[in-house]
């Protein structure tokens, strides 16, 4: 009787835990299946499938430019997070001065102040400094809010580095750029990694703020979306959300290949 | 004798200063390495919220605090953040019933059924806040796959409205914000000692007891971590009420927004994005004299 009403509580628990994985992995799949509706209308499931929305993305110059900027944007950004984010790391890493531990929280405030007062401020600074609508001006904010989790994954690599090979490095003649490179480095190379897809991904995703700043000829691709999906829903939305969600899925399985191999 | 007594002295001496200069230049090095970042939130987030704050105690030309008055008295303002706080509770409530049991299945299951379980709270992590909020418009609809079940077995004859509404807002921001609750409590499961529960177990407890007097409790701090980062991640929470919520479930964010894309009052604006920064700030500040804020953001 015990090991009965034991097993029937084991199996509630584990329906529970089935219901809830449901919840959280379906809407993500759906979008796929959607993207190959040959209808507009959003029907579950679709009455039959085409590419057609994938065309209408790749044959789309408004779709192609968004696209095109928000793959700029976020291939500059990772390229400039990345270097500024490892050094802020390393210098955390370093020293033991008692203002870093202060630094440190400065660098984590994008992630704790609201986006939406982020993007307010950024809005503010940009229209001050004649920066909206660019380029070099999406770039930056999303760098900004990318330092936060380059900085928590090299930290992460640091903590598990042992520094004193560095040293040995410098105490045979080399200079501490060098002994960075050529020893800290290539060790510490999978958090590295972690970090600038974390930046591009970030960069790629980023919506808030594009909203404010964004816009003329440098529109991203979430902006795009964000409109066309509080305008009018059609299929076109379901073919970019599975690019999206390949792209990063395919960037995950990237990282997760680096990690395995940590002296890569 | 005397004077090589002396002599090391002097080297002494010498050394500590250069090891002195050394401190000095090696202080020096790692400022130097750490400014592009700092000057970088500096400039973009530091300088901006200051100028929020100073402009938030503007009127035209003279410095009031007609705006506070505003948010404090007028019945918009207020069910606005009402409104607000109701919905972290909620979501925040939800996201802990639905991700304590999945992060404690994570913790007990066997390994393989562990790493599906992660992977399956990690993807949705992964995919655009936009794809999922479009994923939610499809399934909710009033011809939608929700729907249709719904009328299929019989629980209701006519569709609900599931969506542009607050109901939909609740629905979609628990789907985005339940990782930001499975991680930190699976991070603190995972180091609660099995002995302890052997231990436990052998002394005679039921599962049920051991669990409640001696899982649970060592599983507070993971509680706390992610329960605060939902409810805080929701106070700030834009995209989705303003795609799911149709126009009517308008939270603080929206307020901010609305009055400077809409009106250009960036007097209202800012004193109500002070207003929503404070509870933040204030927030986390009480829950990082419990825990540390690296373990709240998932940092460390």
């Amino acid at each position: 009787m015990m090991t009965y009403k034991l097993s029937l509580s084991r199996a509630l628990f584990i329906s529970y835990v089935v219901l809830v994985l449901l919840f959280l992995i379906v809407p993500v799949l759906i979008v796929i299946p959607m993207s190959f509706s040959d209808s507009r209308f959003l029907s579950f499931p679709p009455t039959g499938y085409s590419i057609r929305w994938y065309d209408a993305f790749f044959n789309n110059p408004a779709w192609m430019s968004a696209a095109r900027t928000s793959l700029t944007v976020a291939l500059a950004t990772m390229l400039i997070a990345t270097p500024v984010g490892v050094a802020a790391a390393y210098a955390i890493h370093c020293s033991s001065h008692w203002s870093m531990r202060y630094l440190k929280i400065v660098l984590l405030l994008p992630l704790i102040v609201p986006i939406i007062i982020v993007a307010a401020g950024v809005f503010f600074i940009y229209a001050f400094a004649g920066m909206l609508h660019t380029i070099p001006g999406l770039v930056m904010a999303d760098v900004m809010l990318a330092l936060p989790y380059v900085v928590t994954a090299v930290t992460a690599g640091l903590h598990g580095f042992d520094q004193t090979q560095e040293m040995v490095a410098r105490s045979l003649g080399m200079n501490r750029f060098r002994s960075f490179m050529l020893v800290t480095m290539p060790q510490i190379k999978p958090s590295i990694v972690t970090g600038a897809i974390f930046a591009f991904i970030q960069a790629l995703d980023e919506t808030m703020v594009a909203l404010f700043i964004a816009g003329g000829q440098n529109q991203t691709l979430t902006v795009r979306m964000f409109t066309a999906l509080r305008d009018e829903i059609d299929p076109t939305i379901a073919a970019i959300s599975t690019l999206l969600t390949a792209a990063s899925f395919a960037l995950v399985m990237l990282m997760t290949m680096v990690r395995q191999r940590p002296y890569a | 004798m005397k004077s090589t007594a002396l002599a090391e002295h002097n080297a002494l001496g010498n050394s500590r200063d250069a090891s002195l200069r050394y401190r000095r230049r090696e202080h020096m090095l790692m400022f130097i390495l750490m400014s592009p970042a700092v000057l970088i939130v500096f400039l973009l987030l530091i300088v901006p919220l200051a100028w929020l704050i100073i402009q938030s105690f503007y009127v035209g030309d003279g410095v009031s605090l007609e705006h506070y008055r505003r948010i404090f008295t007028e019945r918009v303002y207020w069910n606005t953040f009402l409104l607000t706080f109701r919905i972290s509770f909620v979501v925040t409530l939800l996201a802990f019933l639905m991700g304590y049991p999945l992060a404690y299945a994570a913790t007990v299951l066997p390994k393989r059924w562990a790493i599906v379980i992660l992977a399956i709270v990690i993807l949705p992590f992964w995919t655009s806040v936009l794809v999922r909020a479009y994923a939610w418009l499809i399934l909710l609809q009033r011809s939608g796959v929700v729907n249709e079940a719904l009328m299929g077995v019989g629980l209701t004859s006519a569709p609900l409205s599931l969506v542009h509404n607050e109901l939909g807002t609740i629905i979609a921001t628990v789907h985005i914000l339940l990782p930001f609750m499975v991680l930190p409590l699976y991070a603190t499961m995972q180091k609660i000692p099995r002995d302890l529960l052997m231990a436990g177990a052998s002394l005679g407890a039921s599962p049920l007891h051991v669990f409640r007097w001696v899982f649970f409790p060592l599983s507070l701090s993971g509680v706390l971590a992610g329960v605060t980062l939902v409810f805080v991640l929701c106070l700030g929470f834009y995209i989705t009420p303003e795609l799911m919520g149709g126009g009517r479930t308008v939270m603080a964010s929206m307020l901010v927004s609305r009055n400077i894309q809409l009106y250009s009052d960036w007097g209202a604006a800012s004193a109500v994005s002070v207003v929503l920064l404070m509870c933040v700030l204030v927030i986390f500040y009480v829950v990082s004299r419990l825990i540390s804020l690296e373990r709240i953001l998932g940092t460390k």
